[in-house]
Order: C-alpha cells, then sequence, then structure tokens
C-alpha cells in the first residue's frame, strides 16, 4: 500500500490561555497527539464538534501554524522545514465562510490570479487567461471575472475560493467546513462541484466538517476528534456500518435524516460538556459516556488497531491483529500510558 | 385537536422599504396552528421564514410592514392591536426561542434576573413566587443544580445550556403559542439532537402550539406535524410532514429533498440532486410562479396565476403541476437538472 501523501505525526498543539488579567494563564491542548494521514487521491473526512481542535488541525496541515510538538510530513518530509512557498504550491485550502476568505476589494479574477502573481507565475495577461479558465472550470461564467466578491452570492463565492486554490494545481486541498454556510441545494452543488474537481485532477481531500452525512458521502476514510484527539479513525462505509466508539455512536445517532415518523433519537449524552482548560482525567469523553468504566477516569487509552480501524476506547482493550495499513501506525500502549501518568 | 385554532394568519405579506424599491419579503402567507400541533416553516435563506415569525411576534424592524388579511390569535383579533394589547401577550402567551442564545440573553444580567422578570412583569406576585417558577422550569429542561444557575451570568453556560435557559424563559408564563426560530442551528450536532427532543417532550407534555423554522429538512421531518414549504416569500406546498416528504408535489420540494446527502440512502461519492439558478429578486411586483425560472417544469401558464391544489387530506401545494405529475419525468431528465449552474 503507497505511503501517506500528508501525515500528521503526533502532532500537538497548545495555546496559553488567560481567562482575566489576574488569573494565571492556563494551556489549552487544542490538538493533542494526533497521527493521522491521508493517501494520493483520498478523501479523508475528519469530523467532531466545536472546540474538539479540527480547525486547528486544519491550520498546522497547511502549514500556517507551527505544532507545539509532533511533525506534519509532505511526501515524507517536514513541512515546516520546507519552503513556505512550496508548501503553499502543494497544499491549498478553502475555508468555511466565503464572504471573509474572499477579499472584499479584490476582483475575483484578482483573487484567483494572486497565487500564480506571488508564486510569479506567467505574465499578467496569461494569469488572467489561467484564473478565468479556472473559475469556469468551477462553474462560474467569465462575464463575472471582474465583479468583487459583493456582487457574488454565498455559493458563487464558495466557487471563487476553490478555483484560487486550484489555480496552483495543488495536489491537496484541506477544505475546512467548505458548505455550512450555505444553503443546501447551493451545498449540493459545490459537493458535486468538489466530487468532479477531485476526479478530474486526481486530488487528495482533507475535508472537515461537523456534518456527518456530508462527510459519509464525500469522505473515503473518517477521522473523528474529540477534545484534540482521534477517538476513531476507519473506512467511511465500515464507521457508518459499525460505529465502535461511543462517541462516534452518539454523532451518528444525531443525525437527523429526512425520514418522517422517526422523531428525535434519544443519544443518551449527559450535559456536562468537557471544559477544554480543564479536561477530565483519563478518557475526555468519560463524563458524558453511558459505558463509563472505573478506568477510563484514570487511563487515557491509546488509539488501537480494531477491526479494519483504529478506535481510542477501554470498550476495546485487545487490539486485533490486521493487516498494517501504511497509512497510520497505531500508537503503541507504552507511549499512551506515559501520557496518562504525566 | 380543538376545533379553533390557536394561530390563525390569512393572507399575511410582509413589506420592506429599501433604496431599490419594496421588497416583498412574505407574500400572502396563510398559516393555521392548532394546539399539541407542531407546524414547521421551512426553506432557504431569504424565503421569508424568519420575516414570518418576526410578524407573527409584531417584532418586525421598523422598515418592514405587516398587512394582513386576518390575524386571530386565539379568536382574537390582532391585526389592529395596539403596542400595549401586543406587549401584554408576547412573552406570557405567545413566546419565542431564536437561533443565537448569546445575542438573545443580555450578557449584563444574572439567568435569575432574566428569567423572572418575565414573570414579574406579566404575572406579577412575589419574587419568591417567580425565583420558585424559574428553578423548577430550570429543571425541566434539565439542568442541574439550577438554584446556583440563577446567580450566574450567560457567558458562563454552554450554547447548550444558553439555549436551555431560553426555552425555559419562553415557558415561564405558560404560553399557548411557541414560536422557535432555528433554535438548535447555533449548536453542535449532539447538542442540537438534545434540544430538539426536549423541545419535541415539552411541546406535547404541554399541549403547546409550536411554530418551527428551520431550513434543515431532517430536523422537519422528525418533529413536524405539518409542514410549510416555503420560496420566495410564498408558502408553495403545505401539508402533513408525512405527505410532503413521502409525496412532494411541488417540484421545488422534490429538488430540496434530493439536494441532501442522507447515509444509507444517497450513494457516497455520486453527484447528488442540485436545482438549478438562483432565487428571482422580490423587489417591485411578482407575476406567476417564482420558481419558474429554475423549474424543469416550466410551461407559459406558470407566468400567469397559479392554482392551489388540495388533496384529500389536506396536502396544498401552489403549482400547474396535478397531483403526482412530472414524477416520472424527473427521473429521466435529472441528469439535466444536476448541470453546473449559470
Amino acid at each position: 500500500m503507497s505511503t501517506p501523501i500528508l501525515q500528521a505525526r503526533g502532532l500537538t498543539r497548545a495555546f496559553r490561555v488567560r481567562g482575566s488579567m489576574f488569573q494565571a494563564p492556563k494551556t489549552l491542548h487544542a490538538v493533542n497527539g494526533v497521527d493521522i494521514g491521508v493517501e494520493q487521491g483520498q478523501v479523508l473526512g475528519v469530523v467532531g464538534e466545536s472546540g474538539c481542535g479540527k480547525s486547528t488541525l486544519a491550520r498546522m496541515l497547511l502549514g500556517l501554524l507551527p505544532p507545539s510538538s509532533g511533525e506534519v510530513l509532505l511526501d515524507g518530509r517536514d513541512i515546516h522545514k520546507m519552503d513556505r512557498r512550496e508548501v503553499a504550491r502543494r497544499v491549498q485550502p478553502v475555508f468555511q465562510d466565503p464572504y471573509s476568505s474572499l477579499n472584499p476589494r479584490r476582483s475575483i479574477v484578482g483573487s484567483v490570479a494572486f497565487p500564480l502573481e506571488v508564486h510569479g507565475i506567467g505574465t499578467a495577461s496569461e494569469r488572467r487567461r489561467k484564473a478565468i479558465e479556472m473559475l469556469e472550470r468551477t462553474g462560474l461564467p467569465a462575464r463575472y471575472a471582474d465583479n468583487t466578491p459583493n456582487q457574488l452570492s454565498g455559493g458563487q463565492r464558495q466557487r471563487v475560493a476553490i478555483a484560487r486554490a486550484l489555480v496552483m494545481n495543488p495536489q491537496i486541498v484541506v477544505c475546512d467546513e467548505p458548505t455550512s454556510a450555505l444553503d443546501v441545494s447551493v451545498q449540493a452543488q459545490i459537493l458535486n462541484l468538489l466530487l468532479d474537481l477531485q476526479r478530474d485532477f486526481n486530488l487528495t481531500y482533507l475535508f472537515i466538517s461537523h456534518n456527518l452525512a456530508v462527510v459519509e458521502h464525500i469522505a473515503t476514510q473518517v477521522a473523528v476528534m474529540y477534545l484534540g484527539r482521534v477517538v476513531e479513525y476507519n473506512d467511511t462505509a465500515e464507521l457508518f456500518r459499525q460505529p465502535l466508539h461511543p462517541y462516534t455512536q452518539a454523532l451518528l445517532q444525531s443525525v437527523l435524516t429526512p425520514e418522517p415518523g422517526l422523531g428525535i433519537p434519544d443519544i443518551g449524552l449527559g450535559l456536562s460538556f468537557p471544559d477544554p482548560l480543564n479536561p477530565p482525567t483519563g478518557c475526555g469523553f468519560n463524563p458524558r459516556c453511558a459505558w463509563r468504566m472505573a478506568q477510563c477516569t484514570r487511563v487515557q487509552p491509546g488509539l488501537l488497531r480494531h477491526g479494519s480501524g483504529l478506535v481510542a476506547c477501554h470498550l476495546y482493550p485487545e487490539a486485533e491483529v490486521a493487516t498494517p495499513r501504511g497509512a497510520l501506525e497505531a500508537k503503541t500502549e507504552s507511549s499512551t500510558e506515559q501520557q496518562a501518568e504525566a | 385537536m380543538s376545533a379553533q385554532p390557536v394561530l390563525d394568519v390569512r393572507h399575511l405579506r410582509v413589506d420592506i422599504e429599501t433604496r431599490n424599491g419594496t421588497l416583498h419579503a412574505v407574500r400572502d402567507v396563510s398559516l393555521q396552528v392548532h394546539q399539541g400541533e407542531t407546524l414547521c416553516i421551512v426553506g432557504e435563506s431569504g424565503c421569508g421564514k424568519s420575516m414570518t415569525s418576526l410578524a407573527l411576534m409584531s417584532l418586525l424592524p421598523r422598515a418592514a410592514t405587516r398587512h394582513t388579511g386576518q390575524f386571530l390569535f386565539q379568536g382574537e383579533d390582532l391585526s389592529r392591536a395596539g403596542k400595549r394589547r401586543i406587549n401584554t401577550l408576547r412573552g406570557n402567551k405567545m413566546a419565542m426561542i431564536f437561533q443565537e442564545p448569546m445575542t438573545a440573553l443580555n450578557p449584563a444580567y444574572t439567568i435569575g434576573n432574566q428569567l423572572t422578570e418575565v414573570y414579574l412583569q406579566h404575572r406579577g406576585g412575589s419574587m419568591d413566587a417567580a425565583r420558585r417558577r424559574a428553578i423548577n422550569l430550570l429543571e425541566k429542561v434539565g439542568i442541574t443544580s439550577a438554584g446556583d444557575r440563577l446567580g450566574q451570568y450567560p457567558h458562563q453556560l454552554s450554547g447548550g445550556l444558553r439555549q436551555r435557559v431560553m426555552i425555559a424563559m419562553a415557558l415561564m408564563c405558560d404560553p399557548e403559542l411557541l414560536i422557535a426560530d432555528e433554535p438548535s442551528t447555533a449548536l453542535d450536532v449532539t447538542i442540537q439532537a438534545q434540544i430538539l427532543r426536549l423541545l419535541a417532550d415539552l411541546q406535547k407534555e404541554l399541549g403547546l402550539a409550536m411554530i418551527l423554522i428551520t431550513h434543515d429538512l431532517g430536523i422537519v421531518a422528525r418533529i413536524a406535524d405539518r409542514v410549510a414549504v416555503m420560496y420566495a416569500g410564498e408558502v408553495i406546498e403545505e401539508g402533513r410532514a408525512a405527505d410532503v416528504f413521502d409525496r412532494p408535489n411541488h417540484p421545488y420540494t422534490r429538488g430540496l429533498i434530493d439536494c441532501i446527502p442522507v447515509p444509507g440512502r444517497t450513494l457516497p461519492g455520486q453527484r447528488l440532486g442540485t436545482i438549478r439558478g438562483t432565487v428571482p429578486s422580490l423587489i417591485g411586483e411578482f407575476q406567476g410562479c417564482a420558481f419558474r425560472d429554475r423549474c424543469p417544469h416550466a410551461r407559459p401558464e406558470c407566468a400567469g396565476t397559479i392554482p392551489i391544489h388540495e388533496s384529500a387530506s389536506g396536502h396544498r401545494w401552489r403549482c400547474i403541476l396535478e397531483e403526482g405529475e412530472g414524477l416520472a419525468s424527473e427521473g429521466a431528465d435529472a441528469p439535466a437538472l444536476e448541470e453546473n449552474p449559470a
């Protein structure tokens, strides 16, 4: 099996947070020891609720935020030791809010051509032609080229953001909630577009979303994050067929499919949402978990192989031996115990 | 279900004066809600669903004017009611829950202050009685150590807890009608399921008439007794949830349902249905069906007066198509629907 094109190893990012002037600053571990990887041509979905660290993870994978520890490898090389421009040429972002991610004073063709300008590619007229080509490829007619973003709808702006990401022919696109700000009919258009472009340009996506139905639709693998850690990883079909972690199960149950008569499910999670500044000891999910055992409050479970996937939960203590996947190296138990002691 | 609806609104119009002319945000909407019934108003942004809810609560912005043919609340005509009369009903017999609990709660006052204020305003009585009522309701919405919570400020609570406080506040005076405008949109998916379940349970237990406004068809299918689908300021289809979801008769409703990825129903990686084109401008006078430019079944007569069809079960739709008409051909020209929009 091929090696991952983009890989995070033990990736951790801590922020110093000060509540008020008089409080001592606390450390917030937004991302905590994350090991994930995505292979060429695959779509890795990262799901989790607000504050689980998925956007911080995205910024580190884009090379926009240095990790506190751990590393991000692009084709096996640490991106924080690579030339910033080379990283930007190969890894590009699409953000959630197309209202704030585009410069309001720049024409959209200017925005799309800007990466080419930064990298000194082509003459001005060549750049403009390439940008218009890319805009048309994302479904925006050339007549919009000289408009500014405020003359476009949300869906059209997101097309501009996608065109800008693709104009450099990147290998990897990190999409951070690309459809969350859009209406459902526009969301469908953007998802169709992302899938078309992925096939046509053989792109690799890291697709971050809180919407499980969307992730199921677009992703080939899924990593579920909770409080800065990956708690489950599997092929999408397998994860949706048989979610292992109690949190993944609750997330899946919370997906309200348009089926009248089914009612609102009781997902059986408590009210206590964890404070990331004061995370619970042991497993971060234990205060809300219906299956909590004594060791859950003491020992952080490691991300262990189970069947075709990985899961960090004491309900699955035996790491089933499966064929190595190459994309991921399960954390050994010894390293997790060290973390728990520390 | 009692014979007289709690709310009976006929021919509601909301006009907004803009620099470019009069914007007809709500165009001839008629709604009835009975005791113990949940009506969901669903539609995409700009369809007039929020303006409808604000018009019902007499909370429209200054630039907007409301015209109604009839506006009966518990049999009382409110279309000409003065400010004083509205103030005695609003927050009392008709209550509202807003989307964003952080902005709907006053950050400078404690939860207890804000909860008791409503009660003292409308019911009078002692502070003690009001506090007892507040504690009682906070417990009812699932908040533990409710007595201590009264002294807390909104910023000390999580989003899910704040929305529970909003629900408790809406229930302080035993309302007959509860209007919830996107009550779970700002929340995480697991919290969203919990809040909606709480609302559904309370609605049944208290026999409330509830109008829930959302853009999420999944929520509608799971919680609604009846559904009104809005497009460009009009209700284009209305009926029991099972009828509307299982046998949608308006092409827009069908398009909307086909847009959403549903695990287990849509094929991962395959194209989703889309609705081509964009919503028409609602400024100025409008003739005929507002959806006709985007509709796969558009005919010349769509520019004329559109009939309202009604089936035996009270399922109504505003379209030239008869019941079930166009379903077969829609399957055939599905590829045309999936074209990239201009």
